[in-house]
C-alpha cells in the first residue's frame, strides 16, 4: 500500500466576502517532493497559500485539504503550524517591539516543544542557520521585520523555516526581492530540508531561476483560481519564453 | 540587580489562585478583614483635618497649612476638563479620610501584624526587597506599616523615611521644600492631598551619593470606600542619583475608593532622579495624582509611568526645567480596559536655555476602554536652544474602544527645536495571522503585539517589573478574542 500523500488538496473552492477566488483546485504532493506554482498576478497563488495555512479572512466553500490524510480545514492557523505547516510570506508583517531572538525562541517552543527551544542546542542551530543565510547576529535584538529590507525579510522567513522544521513548507514568492546569492542559498536550504525526507514543499514563484536550483518534481500553472496545466521543469522554461497567453482556454 | 529570569516575585499583582477566582482576572483584588485601630467617620470637615494633624503631633505650621489647603479644596470647583462626568460622581462624603491599621511603622517584617504582613508577602514585597532593592516602604491604608533602608546607605547619609517620620525627624528640610514644587492651590486634588495627607515617602540623597539599586514604595488600599492620600518628597542634592519605584494595588469592590497623591521632586544641580510607577489599582479606584519635579542646572528628571488599573486616572507627570542644561523625560504607558478611562500625559516647562525634553506616550484601549493623552510643553521667551521631542502612539484593539490626544505646545522662543509625532493604529488580521502561523494562539499573538507596543516603556523598567508587566498584559489579553 502506498503511503498517504503529504498534502492532498481536492476540489478546493474558497473566497472572501462572497467573492470566489479559488475555483476548484486539485493538488497532491508526496513525501520528499517539491512542487511549484506559477501564474499571473491575481490568479490565486497567495490565496492558495493562505487557505492552506488557515487565514481567518478566507472562507472555504467546498473541497478538502489533507495533511498526511488528516483534514486541516477545521484547525486554526496556529494549530496547523503545530501540525507541521509553514508559510513563508510574500509580505511578511512587522511587529515593532518584538525582538527577533525572543520571537524565534517562542515559535520553536510552541511548534517543536519547550525542550527544543532551550539551552545550547537551540543556540547552536540558530547560530548555524543564521550563518548559512548570511544574517548578522545583530538581527537577534532587532524587532521582527521592522525596518528590514525586502531581501532581509525573505531571509528571515527562511531562517524560521530552518528552525521550525515543518512537514510542509509553502514558499510564497520567497525568491522575489532576493539577490542571486540569496536565491541559491534559499534553494540549497529547501533541497536540504526536503529531499530524502518525509517533508515536502510548495514553491510559488514568477521566475524559473529558483526552479533551476530546486528542480521541482512538478510545476502547476494557476489561472483564475484553477490549475490549468501541470508538467515537469520544461514547463517553467516554456512559460518564461512564451508567457501565459497560450494557456488561455479557448 | 538579580537577574532571575522568568521566575517571578509578583511584586505588583500577587499570584494566588483562590484570590484570582474570587475577583476574576484582577490578581490583586482580594481583601483582608479590616482590623483598624483608628478609623475616622466618612466625610471631611476642618475638624477632621485638625484631628489628623493632632493625631500625628504635627508642628503648628503644618496644621495651618492643612487647614488652608482644606479651605482651598472646598472653594475650588471641580476641573472642567478631563472626564467631568466621572469626576462629578465622586462622593466626598462617602470616603474615609484616615484609617490606621497598625500602631507603628516597623523595621522588621516580623513585627508587622500578621494579616498585613501576609498581604505584602502575597504581593512579593519582602522577597523583592531581599533580592534587589536598596530600601522599602510599605503603606497600608493611611500609614506606612514597614520601612527599611540598607545600612550602608544610611551611613552615607541617605534619608529614606515615611513622610510622617520625615516631618518629625527633619522638620526644617520638610518645611523648606514641602509645597515648593506643587503649591497647595495648584489644583483641587492637590489641595485635598495637602489637607489630609498621610504616609508617602521622604527621601534626601546627600551630595554626590549614588543610590545604585532602586528603592521601592508599595501602596495598598484594603478597606472599602477608602481615601489614600500619600505625600512624597524627594530631594536629590548636587551630583547625586536615585531611582524610586512605586507600585499600587487595591481590592476589587463595587463601591469606589479614591487615591489622590502628591509627589514633589527636587533635583539640585547635576543630580538625577528617576521615578517609576506601575499603577495597577482595581477598577473601582479613582486615581487623581499630581506629580511634579523641578530640575536645576544640568539635573535630570525622568518619570516612567505605567497606568494599567483604576476606574479613572488623571495624571500628568510634570517637570519644570529651571536650570540651564537640565533634561526631562516622561515615558508613559496606559492600558484602558472595560470601564476604564486613563487620562494621562505629561507637562514640561522649559524655563532655561539649553534644556531638553522627551515625551513618549503609548496607550492601548480595549473592550470599550478609553485612553486620552493630554500633554503640554512650553518654552519661555528667555530659554534659548531648547530641544523637545513628543511622540504619542495609540493602539486600539476593537471597535468599541476609544483614543484621543490633546497635545499642546507653546513655544515662545524661535531657537527651539520641536519634534512631534503621533500615531493611532489598529491590530490587523494580517499581523495576527503572521504570528499565528508561527504556532501562537490568537491571544498569545495579541499579547506579543501589545507587549511589543509597550516595549519602549518596559525596557526602561528594572527587569523584574518588565517581566511582570508583560505577564500582566498577557493576562489582560486572555478571553479578549471574540
Ligand atoms: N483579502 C482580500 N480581499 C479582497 N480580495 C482579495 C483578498 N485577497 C486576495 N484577493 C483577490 O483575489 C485574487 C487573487 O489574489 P492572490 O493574492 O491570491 O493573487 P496572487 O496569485 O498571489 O498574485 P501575485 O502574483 O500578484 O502575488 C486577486 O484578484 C485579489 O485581488
Ligand atoms: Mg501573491
Amino acid at each position: 500500500m502506498a503511503t498517504k500523500p503529504l498534502l492532498k488538496i481536492s476540489g478546493l473552492r474558497a473566497g472572501i466576502d462572497d467573492t470566489p477566488i479559488l475555483k476548484g483546485i486539485d493538488l497532491e504532493i508526496g513525501q520528499g517532493e517539491i512542487h511549484a506554482i506559477m501564474g499571473r498576478n491575481g490568479s490565486g497563488k497567495t490565496t492558495t497559500a493562505n487557505v492552506i495555512m488557515g487565514h481567518p479572512d478566507f472562507e472555504v466553500e467546498e473541497g478538502e485539504v489533507l495533511l498526511e490524510g488528516n483534514s486541516l480545514l477545521e484547525l486554526e492557523a496556529w494549530e496547523r503550524a503545530r501540525e507541521g505547516v509553514f508559510l513563508s510570506f510574500q509580505y511578511p508583517q512587522s511587529v515593532p517591539g518584538l525582538q527577533v531572538g525572543n520571537f524565534l525562541r517562542k515559535s520553536v517552543s510552541s511548534i517543536r516543544g519547550e525542550d527544543e527551544a532551550k539551552g545550547g542546542g537551540f543556540r547552536d542551530s540558530l547560530k548555524q542557520a543564521m550563518e548559512s543565510l548570511d544574517i548578522p547576529r545583530s538581527f537577534l535584538s532587532r524587532y521582527v521585520n521592522d525596518g528590514f529590507s525586502g531581501g532581509e525579510k525573505k531571509r528571515f522567513e527562511i531562517l524560521q523555516l530552518m528552525l521550525l522544521k515543518p512537514k510542509l513548507a509553502v514558499l510564497d514568492e520567497t525568491d522575489s526581492g532576493l539577490d542571486i546569492d540569496g536565491i541559491r542559498t534559499v534553494a540549497e536550504g529547501v533541497n536540504a530540508a526536503i529531499r530524502g525526507t518525509d517533508s515536502g514543499a510548495l514553491i510559488i514563484t514568477h521566475y524559473s531561476r529558483i526552479l533551476e536550483h530546486v528542480m521541482p518534481d512538478k510545476i502547476h500553472v494557476l489561472m483564475d483560481g484553477k490549475i490549468v496545466a501541470s508538467g515537469g521543469p520544461e514547463l517553467a522554461t516554456k512559460l518564461e519564453e512564451h508567457g501565459y497567453e497560450w494557456l488561455k482556454e479557448d | 540587580m538579580a537577574m532571575n529570569g522568568l521566575r517571578r516575585t509578583d511584586g505588583l499583582m500577587g499570584d494566588n489562585l483562590e484570590a484570582r477566582e474570587a475577583v476574576g482576572d484582577y490578581k490583586a483584588g482580594w481583601h483582608d478583614p479590616e482590623n483598624s485601630t483608628i478609623r475616622f467617620d466618612f466625610g471631611l470637615s476642618e475638624e477632621v483635618v485638625r484631628e489628623i494633624s493632632n493625631l500625628k503631633n504635627e508642628p503648628s505650621w503644618m496644621t495651618e497649612m492643612r487647614v488652608k489647603a482644606f479651605n482651598h479644596f472646598i472653594e475650588r470647583p471641580m476641573p472642567k476638563w478631563g472626564n467631568t462626568h466621572l469626576l462629578e460622581e465622586i462622593d466626598f462624603d462617602k470616603i474615609c479620610y484616615y484609617l490606621r491599621s497598625s500602631e507603628s511603622t516597623e523595621r522588621d517584617w516580623e513585627d508587622v501584624p500578621d494579616d498585613i504582613r501576609n498581604t505584602f508577602e502575597r504581593l512579593g514585597i519582602p522577597e523583592a526587597e531581599q533580592k534587589w532593592l536598596s530600601g522599602v516602604t510599605a503603606q497600608y491604608e493611611s500609614e506606612a506599616v514597614y520601612h527599611s533602608i540598607r545600612e550602608d546607605l544610611e551611613e552615607q547619609g541617605v534619608i529614606f523615611l515615611d513622610m510622617d517620620s520625615g516631618l518629625r525627624d527633619f522638620p526644617e528640610i520638610v518645611k523648606k521644600w514641602f509645597c515648593s514644587v506643587v503649591p497647595l492651590t495648584d489644583n483641587k486634588f492637590a489641595a485635598l492631598n495637602t489637607a489630609v495627607w498621610s504616609g508617602g515617602s521622604f527621601i534626601y540623597v546627600p551630595k554626590g551619593v549614588h543610590v545604585e539599586m532602586p528603592v521601592q514604595a508599595y501602596f495598598r488600599i484594603n478597606a472599602k470606600n477608602m481615601g489614600q492620600f500619600e505625600r512624597t518628597l524627594i530631594i536629590a542634592d548636587e551630583g547625586s542619583s536615585i531611582h524610586y519605584v512605586e507600585g499600587c494595588t487595591a481590592p476589587s469592590y463595587s463601591t469606589d475608593s479614591l487615591h489622590s497623591a502628591v509627589v514633589e521632586l527636587v533635583a539640585l544641580p547635576g543630580s538625577h532622579i528617576r521615578y517609576s510607577t506601575i499603577q495597577n489599582w482595581s477598577s473601582n479606584v479613582y486615581n487623581l495624582v499630581t506629580k511634579r519635579g523641578i530640575a536645576h542646572e544640568n539635573a535630570k528628571i525622568e518619570w516612567v509611568d505605567g497606568n494599567i488599573g483604576s476606574k479613572l486616572t488623571m495624571k500628568y507627570p510634570a517637570v519644570i526645567l529651571k536650570g540651564e542644561g537640565s533634561h526631562a523625560e516622561v515615558i508613559s504607558v496606559a492600558y484602558s480596559g472595560d470601564g476604564q478611562h486613563q487620562d494621562a500625559g505629561a507637562k514640561i516647562h522649559h524655563l532655561a536655555s539649553n534644556t531638553t525634553s522627551k515625551i513618549l506616550s503609548k496607550s492601548i484601549s480595549k473592550s470599550g476602554g478609553r485612553g486620552s493623552y493630554r500633554g503640554m510643553v512650553t518654552v519661555s521667551p528667555k530659554a534659548d536652544n531648547c530641544k523637545l521631542n513628543v511622540v504619542c502612539d495609540a493602539l486600539i484593539l476593537d471597535e468599541d474602544s476609544r483614543s484621543d490626544t490633546y497635545p499642546t505646545m507653546e513655544v515662545s522662543n524661535p531657537t527651539a527645536r520641536c519634534e512631534h509625532e503621533a500615531s493611532v493604529s489598529k491590530v490587523s488580521d494580517d499581523q495576527l495571522f503572521y504570528l499565528m502561523s508561527r504556532g501562537h494562539s490568537e491571544e498569545e499573538s495579541l499579547a506579543m503585539i501589545v507587549n511589543g507596543f509597550f516595549e519602549p516603556f518596559t525596557r526602561e523598567l528594572p527587569m523584574e517589573y518588565a517581566v511582570e508587566l508583560n505577564q500582566l498584559m498577557a493576562l489582560e489579553m486572555e478571553g479578549s478574542i471574540g
